[in-house]
C-alpha cells in the first residue's frame, strides 16, 4: 500500500515535472562547498542540517550534498536537487548565488535560502547571514587585553565587506583597551587552505604579533601558533576548535576562544515555518540575540577579569544594549563616520569598504 | 607460475576490450566499497549509470548535462591525446583552460553593454588565443632551453590559478558586485553569451566545437602528413628524425593545439554554463580530460565515449550522493578506479600471459 502511493505520487511528480514528492514530510535540501568532515564552515551548516531532523523527526526528510564547486556544476546540482522532491534547498556559499536565482526562477513553488549573497530576483528565494562582527568586537577585547607585543593580527580572506567589517570590529575593540595597539592585516585570498594559512601566521608572529584571528576556516594558523609554547594566543574560527583549546600537559592551549558560526535556530525556523505555512521571503542578519553568532568556551590563559569583561559583552550584545560599531569612530582618512553614540546602519556595514581611524594598512585592489 | 610475455604488436582485441572490461571491474569493486559503506551496491550502480539517462524524473533534464559536462572534457582530451601520440605530456590543460576564460571573458567584459553579432566570435577567437599563448610558454622553453613539458606545464596551472585570484577580485570584477570577487554575469550580456543553440538539448557552442574537434582529429591522425609525423615522432623519435620530421615543429604545434583547445573549453564554459569569472571558476576539467583521453585510448572517437562516461558517472555520481547520502569522496574513488583499472588492464594490450613453466624472455 505504502509502495504504491509512493509510486502514484512519484508517477504524479514525474508528469507534473515538479517536486511534490509526498505531502506529509518536508524535503529540506543542503548544498554544501567543503566537506562535511571540514571542521569548519561546511560542518557547522550540517551540524544546523542535523538540528532540523533532530527536531522534526519523521516529519522532515533532509538531503545534502557535500564538495559542489561554485559555477556550473552548482547550477546542475541544484536542478537535481528541486527535482528530486526536495521543498526547501539551503545553498551555503556565497559563489552559489547566481546560480540559486536562476534555478528559482525554474521552480516557483520550492524555497530556496542562499547563504551570505545580496541577491532576491524571485519571490521564493531569501537570503541569510550571521552577524560575525559582534564574535569579532569580543575576540578584539581579549586580544588588546592579551596582548604584550601590543601587535594582534587578523588573517583575512578576500577584501569584501564582510572581512572588511570583521577587521574593523576587531580592531576597534582592541583599541579601546589598549590605546597601543597596532593591527597587522594579512591577505590570505582563499577562505581555506591550511598551507597558506600557516604562512600568513608564521609571517606575523615572525613580525612579534602575538594574538591573532582568522577569517580562514582552518586550524593550520592555531597548530602555527602552538608552537610559540604560550607566547602568543588565537581564537577558533566558524566551528569551536576546542581541540586546541588545552596543551596535552593540561596547560591552556593556543585557542582562548572561538567564534561559532550557529546556523541551527535559523534552519529550524525557516523550515518549522514552511510545515506550518508561515514561511516568507526573508533576508536575514542574525547575531547572538538569536544564538546563531556564538563565544566558544573561553580558556584559562584568559585572566578572570578579562573574562568577566568579555562575558559582559556577550551578554550586552546578546540583549540588544550594545551595538559594536558606536560612535564616535571615525575613517582611517580621519573624516567622521560615526558621531558619539550614533550606531552604524545595516547598509553602511554591508557595504562596507573602508578602514576605521588608527588602521593603517591599505585595503588591496 | 604465471609469465608475461610481450606481444610483438599491441593486441587489436584488447585495446578494445579493456576500457569495457576496466568499467566492469570498476562496477563490481566500487559495489563492493558502497557495501561496506552500508549502501545497496547494486542500487547505487544503477544511480550511476542508468538514472542519469533513464529515470523519469531526472533523465529529461540530466540527459542534456551530459553534453554540456562531456563538451569541455572531449575538447580539451583531443588536444591532448594529440601531443601525447607525439610523447609531448602537457599536464597543464587546467592552466590553458583558466587562462582562455580569463582572456575570452576580458573581451567580452570589454565591450560590455555593447550589443553586436561580432563580440562572441572574438571572445571564441581570444579565448582560444588565451590558451595558446599558455601552452605555448612550456612549448618555447621546451625546444629553446630542452626544459621539462611536464613540470613547466603543471606548475603554469598554479601562477593561472593566482591570475584568477586576482582578475576576479581586481581587473573583471563585477563593479555592480557590491565589492565581493567575480565578474559579471555573461548569460546575461545577451551578445557575450554562449546559450543553448536548440533549448533543452545541452547543446551549446562548445558541445559543437568539441564534435568538430573529433572530426578534425580523426582526419588529421589518419589521412594528413602531419598526423603522421605526430605518431611517428612519438613511436620512433630516431625514424621520425631522419624522415625529416623537425622536433621542435611538433612541439610547438601539439602545445599549441592543446593549449588553444583547452582556452577554447574553458571559454565556452564562461561565457555558458559557468557564466563568470570567479575565484573558484576551474573545476577540474584539465586534469580529468587526461583520464579521459586516456580512457579513450588516445583515438578521436574513444574520447568522444570516454567524454560521455566520465561526464555519466559525475551526474551519476551526483544523483547517487543525493539519492542514497553516498559520501563525495565515495564517488571520487569510483571515478579513480576507473583510471586505476583501465592501466591495470591494459597490460593484456601489450602482453600476454603463459601459464606453467615458461622459457626465458
Amino acid at each position: 500500500m505504502k509502495r504504491r502511493t509512493l509510486l502514484a505520487s512519484a508517477a504524479f511528480a514525474a508528469t507534473l515535472g515538479t517536486a511534490a514528492l509526498a505531502q506529509d514530510t518536508t524535503k529540506a535540501c543542503f548544498v554544501y562547498v567543503g566537506p562535511i568532515g571540514d571542521g569548519g564552515w561546511t560542518y557547522q551548516h550540517h551540524q544546523g542540517a542535523l538540528a532540523v531532523k533532530e527536531a522534526y523527526g519523521d516529519k522532515v526528510e533532509i538531503a545534502w550534498q557535500e564538495s559542489v564547486p561554485e559555477g556550473a556544476d552548482a547550477e546542475r546540482v541544484l536542478t537535481q536537487m528541486a527535482l528530486s522532491g526536495c521543498d526547501i534547498i539551503f545553498t551555503t556559499s556565497f559563489g552559489y548565488m547566481d546560480a540559486t536565482n536562476s534555478v528559482a526562477a525554474k521552480f516557483p513553488n520550492i524555497k530556496f535560502e542562499h547563504s551570505t549573497g545580496y541577491k532576491r530576483e524571485h519571490p521564493n528565494v531569501s537570503t541569510y547571514n550571521a552577524r560575525f562582527y559582534e564574535g569579532r568586537a569580543v575576540v578584539g577585547h581579549i586580544a588588546g587585553k592579551m596582548t604584550q607585543t601590543n601587535k594582534i593580527g587578523y588573517i583575512a580572506s578576500f577584501p569584501i565587506p564582510e572581512v572588511i567589517m570583521g577587521i574593523n570590529s576587531y580592531y576597534h575593540h582592541a583599541k579601546k583597551v589598549n590605546p597601543d595597539v597596532e593591527l597587522v592585516v594579512t591577505w590570505a585570498y582563499t577562505w581555506f587552505d591550511p598551507a597558506k594559512e600557516a604562512d600568513a601566521a608564521r609571517a606575523m608572529l615572525d613580525q612579534g604579533v602575538d594574538v591573532i584571528t582568522a577569517h580562514t576556516d582552518s586550524t593550520a594558523p592555531l597548530a602555527e601558533i602552538a608552537k610559540q609554547d604560550g607566547k602568543a594566543w588565537g581564537f577558533g574560527q566558524a566551528s569551536d576548535m576546542a581541540t586546541f583549546m588545552t596543551n596535552d600537559d593540561g596547560t591552556p592551549g593556543p585557542r582562548v576562544a572561538s567564534i561559532i558560526d550557529e546556523w541551527s535556530p535559523y534552519y529550524v525556523k525557516r523550515v518549522g515555518a514552511l510545515m506550518d505555512g508561515t514561511y516568507e521571503q526573508v533576508d536575514s542578519w542574525a547575531g547572538m540575540p538569536e544564538g546563531e553568532v556564538v563565544i566558544g568556551e573561553m580558556n584559562d590563559a584568559i585572566p578572570a577579569d578579562v573574562k568577566a569583561e568579555a562575558q559582559a559583552m556577550i551578554d550586552a550584545i546578546t540583549a540588544g544594549e550594545y551595538h559594536p560599531f558606536t560612535g564616535p569612530i571615525n575613517k582611517a582618512d580621519g573624516s567622521p563616520w560615526l558621531a558619539e553614540g550614533e550606531t552604524a546602519s545595516d547598509g553602511d556595514l554591508l557595504g562596507m569598504g573602508f578602514y576605521i581611524e588608527g588602521i593603517t594598512a591599505e585595503i588591496p585592489n | 607460475m604465471i609469465h608475461l610475455v610481450k606481444r610483438p604488436q599491441p593486441s587489436r582485441f584488447w585495446t578494445a576490450v579493456t576500457p569495457i572490461l576496466a568499467v566492469l571491474l570498476t562496477m563490481v569493486v566500487g559495489g563492493f566499497m558502497f557495501a561496506a559503506l552500508g549502501k545497496p551496491p547494486l542500487e547505487a550502480i544503477r544511480t550511476i549509470f542508468w538514472d542519469p539517462l533513464f529515470h523519469e524524473q531526472f533523465a529529461a533534464y540530466s540527459r542534456p548535462q551530459l553534453l554540456i559536462k562531456a563538451g569541455p572534457l572531449i575538447l580539451i582530451a583531443i588536444g591532448l591525446s594529440i601531443g601525447f601520440r607525439a610523447g609531448i605530456w602537457n599536464i597543464g590543460a587546467e592552466g590553458q583552460y583558466i587562462m582562455g576564460a580569463i582572456a575570452g571573458a576580458g573581451v567580452g567584459l570589454a565591450f560590455y553593454p555593447m550589443e553586436s553579432f561580432i563580440i562572441f566570435p572574438l571572445m571564441v577567437i581570444a579565448g582560444a588565443l588565451g590558451g595558446w599563448a599558455w601552452g605555448m610558454i612550456p612549448a618555447v622553453l621546451k625546444t629553446k632551453f630542452g626544459t621539462n613539458e611536464i613540470l613547466v606545464s603543471l606548475m603554469l596551472v598554479y601562477v593561472a590559478e593566482s591570475v584568477l585570484a586576482s582578475v576576479s577580485s581586481g581587473l573583471l570584477k563585477n563593479p555592480d558586485g557590491m565589492g565581493f570577487p567575480g565578474s559579471r554575469n555573461l548569460q546575461q550580456y545577451d551578445s557575450a553569451a554562449n546559450l543553448e543553440i536548440i533549448p533543452n538539448t545541452g547543446m551549446h557552442w562548445g558541445v559543437v566545437a568539441a564534435f568538430v574537434a573529433v572530426i578534425f582529429a580523426y582526419v588529421l591522425l589518419t589521412r594528413h602528413i602531419r598526423g603522421f609525423h605526430i605518431q611517428l615522432a612519438g613511436q620512433a623519435p630516431r625514424a621520425a628524425r631522419f624522415a625529416g620530421v623537425r622536433p621542435a615543429r611538433i612541439i610547438l604545434f601539439c602545445l599549441g593545439l592543446s593549449g588553444a583547445l583547452a582556452g577554447m573549453a574553458g571559454l565556452f564554459e564562461v561565457a555558458g554554463p559557468s557564466g563568470q569569472i570567479t575565484i573558484d571558476f576551474n573545476s577540474g576539467y584539465g586534469f580529468t580530460a587526461i583520464i579521459v583521453a586516456f580512457l579513450g585510448r588516445l583515438h578521436p572517437v574513444g574520447i568522444l565515449l570516454a567524454g560521455l562516461l566520465m561526464a555519466l558517472t559525475y551526474i551519476g555520481g551526483e544523483l547517487a550522493q543525493l539519492m542514497l547520502g553516498l559520501p563525495g569522496a565515495s564517488i571520487q574513488l569510483f571515478q579513480g578506479m576507473l583510471l586505476f583499472f583501465l592501466l591495470a588492464t591494459d597490460v593484456f594490450t601489450n602482453y600476454r600471459i603463459r601459464f606453467g613453466q615458461g622459457e626465458a624472455a
